[in-house]
């Protein structure tokens, strides 16, 4: 038995990800159709979309197997993935500029063709770019360095 | 006439200093980041939205307009020049703009397009100005249940024109719509699918969502088995177009201009309807057919045309609805509401400054685009060498700052990370973000128009089909069963094809 398989992946996605939002409505009242609980459209959502996954699932089945998944970044993942968290967690720490220099920094290194030096000057330059920009500029309130990092 | 005195407030607004700064910092900004290959106008808005959340309603919004036309224009040059268009709409400029290009006729390209572009915009402000009253009133009448047909209708419109497969355009608009539903129930207080989570009370951050999608995933996207794409940038001889393109030029630009208005209207993404049908029309009316592929300047000046107009009316629902017709009204929305304006008929009436310098600003904007790109090509053209590996790290660290200034809250930067590897999982299974953006904008709105609509109705859902006492909202659910039915057909869902594949 041959099927899409992206499609029969997309279908089975969908299927999961509505499972889990029916999950998620266990513990919401329904209410009526007059009066509907915080839960009824969720419930009805989550059930349409289950059905449209499964008719996408069920229409790849006997294809042809179609293009392949394609390759992973990985090294894309490993880098952005954690830089972007990383933001969150300790921007207020680090302050502004260590934050955007250090994310800059990482994310640079899941491109192949990213060299040290293109990197440091980037992530540097674009430290201080968003330091005039949205700090001196804009007037967000978020400090260019922060506690962790202030030694003075 | 309340049409001049209307315009006369709104020039008034926006020409401003503040505000005259402000829209030419956006269409600068707009242009700037638009023109770098691969960014279209959504991701390019979504990326700089963040930014106008320290201004003030009006100046935010006129520049948030601004970077969306921008935007929009700075496509059209990659797309001439190297034949990368950042988005669908300016694929078509492409076809016909690279073969000028590369026959050394850039430059005459490029102004066939922003001549196209700024008269576009020159009449499509003034359809917003003359119909945006009369649809306001329109929509004041409307009731929940009109209100919950027009945002199904609009919602099934997007599902037609996104690419590739119905059933997963579906598919995302319905998981868009359950991801706005994340957050306190509005009438109940009961936090749904918020895991507990403090952060989510309000909902998912609604920047996080975009930037992760259209940004994030996109920058994940490119990173797979990186090609050299080193883009063969044409040189920009010059820019002055004969006589005998102007003649050639007049006729599109009219037509593309009055397909672009009418189509931009329409819900779920008017633009690339209009630039793909002006094209269409212009091949087939040419007497010069078979010069269209290979550098017609019709086929540059009519789409162009086209999908400004197009970009500008799609401005319409928003404003006066409160409903997005393609993924940046609903981002523009989207900042209406940060900014703490309930999008919807309401606007026009309680903020008319804002209303009409919005509009008003749109013209100020197209001439700023011209005297912008025309000049400063030489720039535009050097731009386009940035390599990518240079431009992703600054994307992903103005993303990371702009989330966070939403809230001043790390949670929102797992959001945008989540958001990216989601966004990158469904790309890669061929389902387009756009009616998921879509989707999330317009979920809690559906709810709270159905349960109203319920309640009003005791229970009895016909009140939504029922000609004789809702006649507005069962003609939109009419329209909205035909279009449903029409993409479904074996005829059309085969013509789809052809036309999205063209574009690809």
């Amino acid at each position: 038995m041959t099927a899409n398989r992206k499609d029969l992946v997309c279908g089975l996605v969908f299927i999961v990800i509505g499972l889990l939002f029916a999950l998620g409505t266990r513990d919401l009242d329904m209410g009526t159709a007059t009066r509907m609980g915080p839960g009824y459209f969720p419930i009805v959502l989550a059930g349409l979309l289950i059905l449209v996954g499964a008719i996408i699932a069920v229409r790849a089945l006997g294809k042809p197997a179609g293009e392949s998944f394609g390759e992973v970044p990985w090294r894309a993942f490993f880098l952005i993935i954690p830089a972007l968290v990383f933001f969150g967690f300790a921007v207020r720490q680090v302050g502004l500029m260590p934050a955007v220099f250090i994310v800059a920094l990482a994310s640079s290194f899941s491109s192949t063709k990213m060299t040290v030096p293109l990197a440091l000057t980037l992530s540097a330059v674009l430290a201080c770019f968003c330091a005039l920009v949205f700090v001196v500029g804009l007037g967000l309130p978020i400090q260019l360095f922060g506690p962790w990092v202030r030694f003075w | 006439m309340d049409l001049l005195s209307n315009l006369a407030l709104g020039l008034a607004t926006a020409g401003a200093p503040e505000n005259i700064f402000y829209c030419f910092l956006g269409v600068l900004l707009g242009t700037l980041v638009g023109v770098l290959p691969g960014l279209g106008p959504t991701a390019t808005t979504a990326m700089l939205l963040p930014i106008t959340f320290v201004l003030p309603p009006t100046p935010a919004l006129i520049m948030l307009a601004g970077i969306y036309y921008g935007a929009q224009y700075g496509g059209s040059t990659t797309a001439i020049l190297i034949n990368l268009p950042g988005e669908s709409s300016s694929a078509v400029t492409s076809i016909d703009g690279y073969q000028m290009a590369r026959q050394g006729r850039a430059g005459q390209a490029l102004a066939a397009a922003a001549i196209g572009s700024f008269f576009a915009g020159t009449v499509a402000t003034f359809v917003i100005a003359i119909l945006a009253p009369p649809l306001t009133d329109i929509a004041l009448k409307f009731g929940p249940p009109e209100y919950f047909s027009l945002v199904v209708l609009g919602l099934v419109c997007s599902v037609a024109l996104a690419h590739g497969s119905v059933l997963k355009a579906i598919a995302m608009i319905v998981l868009g719509l359950m991801l706005g539903l994340v957050g306190t129930d509005i009438y109940t207080g009961a936090p749904r699918f918020t895991l507990d989570r403090l952060e989510l009370a309000d909902g998912i951050n609604f920047v996080a969502v975009a930037a992760g999608v259209f940004g994030i995933a996109e920058i994940l996207r490119n990173m797979e088995g990186e090609k050299t794409r080193e883009p063969i940038v044409t040189k920009v001889l010059s820019l002055m177009p004969t006589r005998e393109d102007f003649k050639r030029m007049v006729g599109p630009i009219l037509r593309g201009t009055a397909l672009g208005s009418a189509l931009g209207v329409l819900p779920g993404g008017g633009a690339i309807l209009a630039s793909f049908a002006s094209y269409t029309l212009e091949k087939k009316i040419s007497p010069r057919q078979s010069e269209f592929g290979k550098g017609a300047i019709e086929g540059v000046a009519g789409p162009e045309s086209a999908n400004n107009a197009g970009a500008q009316t799609s401005f319409i629902p928003m404003l006066t609805l409160g409903i997005p017709a393609n993924p940046v009204m609903a981002l523009m929305i989207g900042a209406m509401i940060i900014q703490g304006i309930v999008p919807g008929p309401n606007v026009a009436r309680e903020q008319p400054e804002l209303f009409w310098g919005i509009i008003a600003s749109m013209w100020l904007g197209n001439l700023m685009l011209v005297i912008l790109n025309l000049p400063l090509i030489g720039i535009w053209v050097r731009l386009l060498r940035v390599p990518y590996h240079t431009l992703f790290p600054a994307i992903i660290a103005f993303a990371s700052i702009g989330v966070y200034s939403v809230n001043s809250n790390a949670f929102d930067l797992y959001a945008i990370a989540l958001f990216g590897i989601v966004g990158w999982l469904l790309l890669k299974l061929d389902c387009e973000p756009a009616p998921l953006l879509l989707g999330f904008v317009l979920g809690p709105l559906l709810e709270e128009h159905l349960r109203r609509a319920m309640i009003l109705s005791r229970g009895d859902p016909t009140i939504f089909i029922n000609f004789s006492e809702r006649p507005i909202s069962a003609t939109l659910l009419t329209l909205s069963a035909i279009a449903l039915v029409i993409v479904f057909l074996p005829n059309v869902a085969r013509k789809r094809k052809e036309v999205f594949v063209e574009e690809d």
